[in-house]
């Protein structure tokens, strides 16, 4: 089992380090460095690489900021020594109350109140990368199979797999019906994983997903529910967008669900969450497990001890997510600013000539360049997207990146810049599509 | 079995020919599996103190758990499916998955997460969740359990508070809360900035002897990741780590519960003043040899915990002609908290033997923990230090999953580029440690418990045996008892760090207060 990786006389690694399953030798990780290499900056270097395959949320940065400036004493601490104390202690995996009761609450918040939550189901890890993973550990053995509709987030293939030594199991979705998971492609992906002998362990969705940037829909959500109680597997839905959905109306989360159920059968059911994207807060590293099953909070609180968060970052989200008026008014604000960052790329790039899957949530487009493939194969994908990255300098994600099954989509993020760079970014498209149809673009077609 | 002989009725009679440390370990791995086909229950307490006969019922009932080497001993369970592992290149782990579902729920969980749900009943985390609910506060709780079951350092507290408060504002607020700053994504393996802090604080605590290297250093979210991340690194799931006992409780969910490696025990013996041997280490390699165990690399804590020694120079040397003998990794967990030598012994750290001899730094890799030494437990802060590239790029990689806030992070820079607050910190802290330290393993004397000479930790290693009846694990976790639901003190049993001998506590002193150290020892008292 264990490969002797020997070169010549010196110690070995193992297959974990030695592996490539961190995938970051992948194209959407490669179109990072390219940007990393020559980052646009509006005054220095205009005609550097616009990021536009980080799905990072900043539209609202000036709402923390302005709390931050008005309230001060959740920055400072110990107004009171016992409150130092009590902020400073060790972990207690259990994570400080406060916060666990503000997480609740402004989950509760995000999607309009129609789910509840309890603090005492919240378990803290540090960003949702570590969740995912958390519980990969906790509902999987070495070898089982995660069900994942497709495309889906590039990281999972890191996150699942490396040091889990699971396996994930498409569950292909297609553009004929807008990607939704149908019961037939459940099936298939189950029945595909079985005669590979791999033991199913459950499904796990991202709703919104990413990088569909769309909801899932209340019936298809009620399929998949039924779907892993009747294979009698686990459901993890990664919601981790759900403050980011555009119309609170459009989002259903998995929460309301078995809350309509009255719960039967939700022991099966686990919900990650952070506040990475809604929030715009990934350095902070704050994400949460939150499961209906008593034994996975338990094991998953235990095991949070590999991926704790700081008190002071605790202390400080706590304050800050229990102020209502402040989340309210954020929530609502942020919505309209992705709306609004939204309808102006997909319509850019209808100008552009560029079609894009309807969405309604999330920090990014999931545009449609097939019509302009040389062949529908993952090659000629990856040559668009060489192409845009080193001429039009732009870095946009590659559907095959995301386990696509059709060829030519790609994930165009819109939050992480202002408007003006947006502005820039979907110039420059306009102008390339313009060459193209005017044959002067020579490396496509 | 001769060490059976040498401490009677310490374990049940071993189904194998490994050691009774081993043998113990085995019972902690198969014990928590009865205990989820039966529904688990409040009795059950670590196999240790379950009879023989009982032990050999689970044996014949359970799937040999993590060892292929104890099918020779053990008849396997007939009732058991055996479920082949896709490709063939996975352990037993897998095979006794599915079959554990938890009792009264449709949904299975992992074998690992069983494994950790079993737990539950260990005394160590028996005593941290008892003290949690119940936890001792001079004003509003003054019967509650007195915690000194945890390893941490309070004793500092204020001297860290007063600069945060004097710094804090300005360091957050003022200057680095912008889009850049720390709330975008950042190096998962830590600021560079903090990297060259961290890499001077440490360099500091060692009083100059060695200079650390920044991009030789990786950091994360606490010593436990850290650890867990070099085992991911080093060893497939089903290889072993050797790693000298008595050792702290911790490390058996560091080492074991997601990675699925093996610890085998190197027994240290009080006769020893449970130094560490070369015989010792071939002793236990020799049996994980047996056992269809491929040992990947030796773990030791320098000081040692729960004992509180210091490595000296000289074991330090033959652990690494050990390792390179065997072509195995080092790790060293150095957490100094206390003076780094007096008269007596001097504090000797790894990274200065690499830098001086001529030992194959690539197997030579350094944990180190800020929770302890800056008396920052809120902060979670480990480092991973490392000679060898693979293991830190590889690492890096893995910070993804126990990063430290940015938040965080910022502080700690501004702290650590105040080298008068470090220094005067450093110092203080010591005084304080020491001072604690003598106050408590004097209390103790008084009651006629020694400790463990010169300990360098926030902890001491007491020798209770004369106090124990019968003289053995049972005995021990009879006191142990006694400590946590009569005097309403956790410490933690020897048994739990898996000393070979009965009758060793250890007890975390570095959250008290100088005033409660009398209460301590009239609880201790009344039920000696």
């Amino acid at each position: 089992m264990a490969i002797d990786i020997v070169q010549k006389p010196s110690v070995g690694l193992s297959k974990i380090a030695l592996s490539q399953t961190h995938g970051e030798n992948s194209p959407y990780f490669a179109g990072w460095k390219a940007y990393d290499e020559n980052p646009y900056h509006e005054k220095h270097n205009p005609s550097g690489v616009i990021q536009m395959g980080l799905a990072e949320n900043q539209v609202s940065f000036d709402l923390l900021e302005e709390f931050l400036e008005n309230n001060q004493e959740a920055t400072s601490w110990g107004k009171n020594v016992s409150g130092f104390k009590e902020n400073a202690l060790f972990q207690d995996y259990h994570g400080l109350l406060a916060f666990r009761k503000a997480m609740a609450s402004f989950m509760e918040q995000v999607r309009g109140g129609k789910a509840k939550f309890n603090p005492e189901r919240v378990v803290l890890t540090a960003g949702a990368t570590a969740a995912n993973e958390l519980l990969t550990f906790i509902l999987a053995n070495p070898g089982d199979a995660l069900l994942v509709p497709t495309p889906y987030y590039p990281g999972f293939d890191r996150d699942l797999r490396w040091r889990t030594g699971v396996e994930i199991v498409p569950i292909h979705c297609e553009s004929s019906n807008n990607f939704q998971i149908t019961l037939e492609a459940l099936e298939s992906a189950y029945d595909h994983a079985r005669s590979k002998n791999m033991k199913v362990r459950g499904v796990l969705i991202t709703n919104p997903s990413n990088p569909l940037g769309a909801t899932i829909q209340r019936k298809v959500l009620e399929q998949i529910l039924d779907f892993v109680t009747r294979k009698n597997i686990h459901l993890i839905s990664d919601e981790i967008y759900s403050g980011s959905v555009f119309h609170s109306d459009e989002f259903v989360s998995i929460a309301e669900i078995l809350e309509s159920r009255n719960y039967k059968d939700s022991e099966r059911c686990h919900i990650v969450y952070s506040l990475s994207k809604d929030l715009g807060l990934p350095g902070f590293r704050v994400g949460t497990v939150y499961s209906y099953n008593d034994q996975v909070v338990t094991t998953a609180r235990r095991m949070s001890s590999f991926t704790l968060i700081s008190s002071q970052t605790q202390f400080l989200l706590a304050s800050m997510l229990s102020n209502k008026e402040f989340t309210e008014k954020y929530i609502k604000i942020n919505r309209e600013r992705l709306r609004k960052r939204y309808e102006t790329i997909v319509d850019g790039l209808k100008k552009a000539g560029i079609e894009c899957l309807k969405g309604n949530a999330g920090l990014f487009c999931w545009m449609n360049l097939s019509p302009y493939l040389k062949e529908a194969t993952r090659e000629s994908e990856l040559e668009i997207w060489k192409t845009i990255m080193e001429e039009v300098k732009l870095n946009i994600s590659p559907g095959s990146s995301c386990r696509c099954s059709e060829a030519g989509w790609f994930r165009v993020c819109f939050a992480n810049m202002s408007e003006e760079t947006l502005e820039v970014a979907l110039r420059r498209l306009h102008e390339f599509m313009d060459r193209r149809r005017n044959g002067q673009v020579l490396s496509m077609e | 079995m001769k060490q059976h002989l040498q401490n009677p009725t310490k374990n049940p009679p071993p189904t194998t020919t490994s050691g009774s440390t081993g043998v113990v370990t085995d019972m902690r791995v198969i014990v928590p599996l009865q205990g989820v086909v039966q529904g688990g229950g409040g009795g059950l307490i670590l196999g240790s103190i379950i009879p023989c006969a009982l032990f050999y019922f689970f044996q014949l009932y359970l799937k040999s758990k993590n060892r292929s080497g104890d099918d020779s001993a053990a008849p396997p369970p007939p009732q058991l499916p055996e479920i082949e592992p896709p490709g063939g290149g996975l352990q037993r782990v897998q095979s006794v998955r599915s079959i554990w579902s938890p009792r009264g729920s449709n949904s299975q969980v992992s074998s690992r997460a069983s494994f950790v749900i079993k737990q539950v009943d260990n005394p160590y985390y028996v005593g941290l969740e008892k003290s949690c609910l119940d936890c001792y506060d001079e004003v509003c709780n003054p019967g509650g359990i007195i915690q000194l079951g945890f390893d941490e350092n309070k004793l500092s507290l204020d001297v860290v508070q007063d600069w945060l408060m004097a710094h804090t504002k300005c360091s957050i607020v003022c200057q680095d809360l912008q889009m850049n700053g720390i709330t975008a994504y950042h190096p998962f393996d830590g600021l560079s900035e903090l990297k060259m802090a961290v890499a001077g604080f440490m360099s500091q605590v060692m009083e100059g002897r060695v200079l650390f290297d920044p991009s030789q250093m990786n950091l994360t979210s606490g010593v436990s990741p850290a650890i867990e991340m070099l085992v991911f690194c080093l060893a497939d799931l089903g290889n072993a780590f050797l790693v000298p006992s008595p050792y702290s409780p911790d490390l058996d969910r560091d080492i074991k519960w997601r990675t699925g490696v093996e610890i085998i025990p190197v027994p240290c013996r009080s006769s020893d003043n449970f130094s560490l041997s070369t015989a010792s280490l071939n002793r236990a390699y020799n049996q994980a040899k047996k056992r269809g165990l491929k040992v990947q690399g030796v773990i030791v804590s320098n000081p040692s915990n729960p004992v509180g020694n210091l490595l000296t120079r000289e074991t330090l040397y033959n652990l690494l002609d050990f390792a390179t003998e065997k072509n195995i990794h080092v790790i060293a967990n150095e957490t100094l908290v206390g003076p780094i030598d007096d008269k007596n012994q001097e504090f000797v750290s790894m990274a200065e033997i690499i830098n001086s001899e001529e030992y194959d730094r690539k197997r030579v890799h350094i944990v180190y923990g800020l929770s302890k030494d800056i008396s920052l437990p809120g902060f979670k802060v480990g480092v991973v230090y490392s000679f060898n590239q693979t293991v830190l790029q590889a690492s890096k990689k893995l910070m993804r999953f126990s990063s430290v806030s940015s938040l965080s992070q910022r502080l700690l820079v501004s702290m650590f580029n105040d080298s008068r607050f470090v220094r005067e910190f450093i110092k203080i802290n010591r005084e304080r440690v020491e001072r604690m330290s003598d106050l408590f393993v004097g209390g103790l004397k008084e009651l006629g418990i020694k400790c463990m000479k010169s300990s360098r930790g926030s902890y001491c290693w007491a020798d209770m045996s004369g106090f124990i009846r019968p003289y053995s694990e049972k005995g021990e976790l009879e006191l142990w008892e006694k400590l946590l639901n009569v005097a309403k003190i956790n410490a933690t049993p020897g048994s739990c760090c898996h000393c070979i001998e009965p009758g060793w506590f250890r007890f975390c002193f570095a959250s008290l207060t100088e005033k409660q150290v009398p209460l301590v020892m009239e609880r201790i008292r009344e039920v000696l």
